[in-house]
C-alpha cells in the first residue's frame, strides 16, 4: 500500500510516501478502512492525531472514514494549507 | 472588437462573446499578495471589467521574493495603493474599487454582495472560512488557492450546486496546527504558478469555457513536477449556511481598536501618550519613536506598572500585525483596557517622519 502525503503530513512523517508490506510479507493486519488507517497511522507518527481536517483521497477521490481500503489501493493524506 | 484583446477573441472557443462577458464581470480578489498580485494582472490585463482589490497589509521587504508586482520603492507603502497604481497603468480601462480593509465578519456580506465571483488569495484560514460561508449564503462562486511549501493547492467552490471549501474540510485548523507562509516559508515561483491557476479558473467561470475545477481539489507539487486531482462531493448541509458564525478567527473576540499611522502622528504632536513597541530588542533598536517602550511579542504578559490603565495606550510593530495579536493577548486579560493599534506599523511612520 502506498501513500501519498502532502502539506503538514509530508513534514511530519518526513517524507513524501510512505509503504506498508502487505500482510502476507508482514505479518501484521493491515488497516480496513481510512478509520483504521487514520489510527494506525496516529500511533506512528502522534502529530497526525491534532489535525483536525484532514481529507483522505483513495484512488483519487475522497474517501470518508467508513471507506474500505485495499492494499492496492493509493491514498493520499491531503490536510489543509494555508498560505499565500 | 478591441485590437488589444484579438489574440484571445481569434480563439475559436474563445471569440467575441467571451470578450464581452469578461468586460461584464465583477471580481473580487481578496488578498494582494503572492496568489492574489498574478491573479490581478493576468484579468486585468484579459480586460475583466470590474476589480476588486481588498488588503490592509503595507509591503515589507520579505514580501518582494515571490509579490513580484511590488518593487523596492514600494516597501512601506499601503499594497492596495502600489498594487492600484501599477494595475491602472496596465490597463485604464478597468473600474477598480478598492477595498481598504481586511475582510472580516463584520463586512464580509456587504463587500461581497456587489460581485460576480470571489479569488481567495488570503494567507490564513479564518478569512478563507469567513469567505467560504459568505459566499454560500450570498451564492456566489470562489476560486481557492494556497500554498505549504513547494506544494499548492487549487479549486473552484460553490460553483452552482458544487461542494464548497467545508466539503472537503469541515473543520477550522486551530492556530497551531498547520503554519503558515510567515512560518514556514514558500519558494518565490509557486504563489506565480498557483494564482495564474487561479486566474485561469476565473476566466473560465466567466466565460464558460471548459471544464470548471468545481468537486475537484488540485494538488499541484513543485519538487515532482507533478498534479495530482482529487474528486470530492457535496455535503448538502454545508450549501445551507445561512448566517456568518459569531466569530472566525478564535482570537477574533473583540474588536481591535486602530489608528492610521497619519492620525497617530498628529496625536503625537499634541499631546503625551503612552506607547509599547512589540518588535524585537534588534528591531527596536535599529530605530523607534522616542516616547516608545519596547516589550517584545513573547514577553508581554502585562502592562508595565507605570502605564496609566484609565487612559489610552497604543501599540506598534513593524507592519501593525504583531502590535493587533499583542492587543488581542492583552485584552483576553484585561478586556476593559484601551488599546489601540497603530495601523501599517513602523514602517508607515517611517514614511511620515523620515
Amino acid at each position: 500500500m502506498t501513500i501519498l502525503l502532502f502539506g503538514i503530513t509530508k513534514d511530519i512523517v518526513g517524507s513524501p510516501t510512505l509503504s506498508f508490506p502487505t500482510s502476507s510479507v508482514s505479518g501484521k493486519r493491515m488497516p480496513n478502512t481510512v478509520k483504521e488507517l487514520k489510527v494506525y497511522l496516529g500511533k506512528t507518527y502522534p502529530e497526525l492525531n491534532k489535525l483536525s481536517s484532514l481529507a483522505v483521497a483513495v484512488n483519487n477521490a475522497y474517501a470518508d472514514d467508513d471507506h474500505i481500503i485495499n492494499s492496492y489501493d493509493e491514498i493520499a493524506l491531503i490536510p489543509p494549507v494555508s498560505g499565500g | 472588437m478591441d485590437a488589444r484583446y484579438a489574440r484571445q477573441i481569434q480563439l475559436k472557443d474563445f471569440g467575441p462573446e467571451a470578450q464581452k462577458k469578461l468586460a461584464r464581470s465583477r471580481v473580487l480578489v481578496v488578498g494582494l499578495g503572492g496568489l492574489g498580485l498574478p491573479v490581478l494582472q493576468y484579468l486585468n490585463a484579459m480586460g475583466v471589467g470590474t476589480l476588486g482589490l481588498m488588503d490592509q497589509d503595507s509591503v515589507e521587504l520579505h514580501n518582494l521574493q515571490r509579490q513580484v508586482l511590488y518593487s523596492e520603492v514600494d516597501v512601506g507603502r499601503m499594497k492596495l495603493e502600489a498594487a492600484h497604481e501599477k494595475l491602472m497603468a496596465q490597463n485604464t480601462k478597468t473600474t477598480f474599487r478598492l477595498h481598504d480593509s481586511f475582510l472580516v465578519r463584520d463586512n464580509a456580506l456587504d463587500v461581497i454582495r456587489d460581485y460576480d465571483i470571489v479569488v481567495d488569495a488570503t494567507d490564513n484560514f479564518p478569512t478563507r472560512y469567513l469567505i467560504n460561508d459568505a459566499c454560500v449564503i450570498l451564492n456566489k462562486p470562489f476560486i481557492y488557492g494556497a500554498l505549504h511549501g513547494f506544494e499548492g493547492h487549487v479549486s473552484v467552490f460553490n460553483h452552482k450546486t458544487g461542494p464548497t471549501y467545508r466539503c472537503l474540510y469541515p473543520n477550522m485548523p486551530s492556530f497551531d496546527e498547520v503554519p503558515n507562509c510567515d512560518e514556514n516559508g514558500v519558494l518565490g515561483v509557486l504563489p506565480g504558478i498557483i494564482g495564474t491557476l487561479q486566474a485561469l479558473e476565473t476566466v473560465k467561470l466567466i466565460t464558460g469555457m471548459g471544464e470548471v475545477l468545481s468537486g475537484k481539489l488540485l494538488v499541484f507539487d513543485g519538487l515532482q513536477q507533478r498534479f495530482t486531482k482529487i474528486g470530492f462531493n457535496t455535503n448538502p448541509k454545508n450549501k445551507k449556511i445561512k448566517g456568518l458564525q459569531e466569530h472566525y478567527d478564535p482570537l477574533d473576540c473583540r474588536v481591535v481598536a486602530s489608528i492610521s499611522a497619519e492620525d497617530f502622528q498628529s496625536i503625537r504632536e499634541q499631546e503625551k501618550i503612552q506607547l509599547i513597541d512589540v518588535r524585537t530588542p534588534d528591531e527596536f533598536e535599529g530605530r523607534h519613536l522616542e516616547e516608545a517602550l519596547n516589550i517584545p511579542l513573547d514577553a508581554l504578559k502585562s502592562l508595565p506598572k507605570n502605564f496609566k490603565t484609565n487612559r489610552k495606550i497604543f501599540v506598534i510593530c513593524e507592519s501593525g500585525k504583531r502590535s493587533e495579536r499583542a492587543i488581542r493577548q492583552l485584552q483576553k486579560d484585561c478586556p476593559d483596557l484601551n488599546l489601540c493599534n497603530v495601523a501599517g506599523g513602523m514602517l508607515k511612520m517611517k514614511t511620515l517622519c523620515p
